[in-house]
């Protein structure tokens, strides 16, 4: 390190580099692709147990469900709305980073992404099946869920376009479609480069037929980036639009603490706070227990620490403006919400959320946070249980004292509710796991990208 | 160019290069030479050597062409339904509420252009292709992971089994191989 300091013009990126020094293609291509091809750690099996045992509570939770129904979960007559849509929009949120780290940052050439993108991809997809799985059951009759979708009946019936709830139908399947395509398009020569060096027959056969025949040809590779970037560029405004379109769900309800104007950029800035947190909680980890630390650097890690630190910001002003025109509105029922929010029986709910999602975070103007690991982890954390305790501020303490205070009641959920939810987080590791084990979690084409020799092209060296 | 002995045809010549640079220069000289069936292969995308061998691309106009499909089905299919099918009465409001649909007509847009645009490079890639002469040479497995490779096809016009062939040994390649199928 002392050496290094005694060099002056060497430049910023070089000192916090994206990607350690001395990696060539064929190193990244092995370390990379190793993970995948070499044979299964111990801790794979152990930590897929537990994540599978979780699956398990879920598809208990969801025989109870099906058989007895939603009388199962702790509704009332207030609060029809319960963990269900709390945990559908936490984990469409927790999605939301995924997209932004493979779109946005693509098209603004933010090359450091190239290492978290694809692993952040995959996130939002776990995260939107789990999302998706949420709106199906808390139907009465969920095995009568395509009567939203827009298909000829005998009944002639057709959906209602004119409402909120039809838009999240819309808005979800795009999203899901759209990133499971962006996800796959992205791992094609991935795939192709596993196809060339598994050992195993089946192995061979899999990664080929995945890879469809992709060869890395010029004209594939021209055809392929302008794929890219018109994908990142539909994907930007499907992002934003995804979560405007969830807090039309609430925003256009006459609901005091949901019939706000800032909603949309509220939870779209909730939503990218929410999934940075997400990714960084899974960097952290993986980086550790595949030997990774040469390719997701402190860096990478800082960097999403400041995106987290800016969101979060964005989060607390929204809050502070929720606070704010309640007052200014001069209307009753607003305030009575706010106070009802601050100082009811969910206050310490309101406090727990103010200290994850506010205070928690400040830590991230120090650089000293910022560059420490473990820390980083626990402020994470913070966030992730912060987000959900938004939610569940937001619906429940809007919902359960309404404008007559004759049906106002309290809400908590039930035991299958809690296991609805564990179950759904079991879920999500459990398809990270198997991620992790059977596909490169770094996109290894675009490693070889930002390595010294592709910049070597441009200087005409070699 | 039929091989009796094996049966086999001659598909082309692959040359192997250690970097980037060296197949750039490689691709002037044979583009020099006339060559035009010629196609350069790399573990990751390199703008310069597209542009070498003169790749463009009809995705954008593919992918526009998808998106006002999209867009254009989606206010259809709530025209249809909201107007036709099943009018409902809402607040007053006209059947067909345009500013109601945008959200939808978003959505479907982005979808349908998605899936141009995905569509659309497997179809001008000529992808799936299972199978391709190419990987019958076993050293063309590294073209995923570090080597690089240009392939001049025998169909080229200029193709010549000798001259070709020390055209490519006069480049800085490592080596020449003749693809066969």
């Amino acid at each position: 390190m002392a050496k290094k300091r005694t060099e002056p013009d060497r430049p910023i990126q070089m000192r916090h580099p994206i990607i350690a020094e001395g990696h060539t293609p064929a190193t990244v291509t092995d370390q990379i692709s190793a993970v995948v091809l070499t044979k299964t750690p111990r801790w794979w099996y152990v930590g897929f147990a537990v994540a599978f045992s979780l699956v398990m509570v879920l598809f208990m939770a969801l025989a109870q469900l099906f058989v007895k129904g939603v009388g199962i979960w702790g509704l009332n007559n207030p609060v029809n709305w319960g963990f269900a849509i709390i945990n559908f929009v936490w984990w469409i949120g927790i999605g939301h980073a995924g997209t932004l780290i493979s779109a946005i940052l693509l098209l603004l050439r933010q090359n450091w992404r190239n290492s978290i993108n694809r692993f952040a991809e995959a996130m939002t997809l776990f995260a939107v099946a789990c999302a998706g799985l949420f709106p199906l059951i808390h139907m009465g009759r969920p095995w009568r869920f395509y009567y939203m979708l827009p298909i000829p009946n005998t009944f002639d019936l057709w959906p209602q376009f004119r409402s909120p709830l039809i838009w999240d139908v819309f808005a979800v399947t795009t999203y899901a479609l759209v990133s499971a395509l962006f996800w796959y398009v992205g791992l094609i020569p991935d795939l192709a480069t596993l196809r060339d060096r598994a050992k195993n027959k089946f192995a061979q056969h899999a990664y080929g037929i995945l890879a469809a025949g992709w060869r890395g040809s010029s004209r594939h590779w021209h055809n392929y980036e302008v794929a890219s970037m018109l994908l990142a560029g539909l994907a930007t405004p499907l992002v934003v639009s995804v979560h405007t379109v969830v807090s039309f769900d609430f925003a256009a309800s006459q609901l005091p603490g949901w019939h706000a104007t800032i909603f949309p950029p509220y939870f779209v800035a909730g939503a990218v706070f929410a999934g940075f947190a997400m990714v960084i909680t899974l960097a952290v980890p993986l980086r550790a227990l595949f030997g990774l630390n040469d390719f997701i650097t402190l860096r990478h890690l800082q960097n999403m620490a400041k995106v987290m630190l800016a969101t979060g910001m964005v989060v607390s002003y929204g809050y502070a403006i929720e606070i704010f025109m309640a007052w200014y509105s001069g209307n009753g029922f607003e305030q009575f919400m706010i106070t009802n929010r601050i100082g009811g029986p969910y206050k310490y709910a309101w406090f727990a959320l103010i200290l994850c999602n506010v205070l928690s975070i400040q830590l991230l103007w120090f650089k000293r946070v910022r560059k420490s690991v473990p820390m980083l982890f626990v402020v994470a954390m913070f966030v992730n249980v912060g987000m959900w305790l938004e939610r569940f501020v937001i619906i429940v303490t809007s919902l359960h004292r309404d404008f007559l205070p004759s049906s106002w009641d309290m809400y908590s959920g039930t035991r299958w509710d809690w296991a609805t939810y564990v179950g759904t987080i079991g879920l999500f590791l459990a398809l990270m796991f198997l991620f992790i084990r059977f596909l490169p979690m770094i996109s290894i084409f675009e490693m070889r990208m930002i390595l010294p020799e592709a910049d070597e092209v441009k200087e005409g060296k070699k | 160019m039929n091989d009796r002995a094996t049966g086999l045809e001659l598909q082309g010549y692959l040359a192997e290069f250690g970097g980037p640079n060296r197949m750039l220069r490689a691709i002037e000289l044979v583009k020099k030479a006339g060559y035009e069936r010629v196609e350069a292969y790399s573990p990751y995308p390199i703008e310069e050597i597209s542009h070498a061998l003169g790749a463009h691309s009809k995705l954008p106009w593919i992918v526009l062409a998808g998106g006002i499909t999209g867009a254009l089905s989606g206010w259809a299919l709530q025209y249809f339904t909201s107007v036709h099918a099943y009018p409902m009465n809402i607040g007053g409001k006209p059947f067909n509420s345009w500013p109601a649909f945008i959200v939808v007509i978003f959505e479907m847009t982005i979808l349908f252009a998605a899936f141009a645009a995905v569509l659309g490079m497997f179809a001008l890639n000529g992808l799936p292709r299972p199978y391709h002469p190419l990987f019958n040479v076993e050293r063309f497995a590294l073209a995923s992971k570090d080597r690089y490779f240009l392939y001049i096809l025998a169909d080229d016009p200029k193709f010549d089994l000798k001259r070709t062939w020390d055209l490519l040994e006069k480049t800085e390649c490592s080596e020449v191989t003749a693809v066969e199928d």
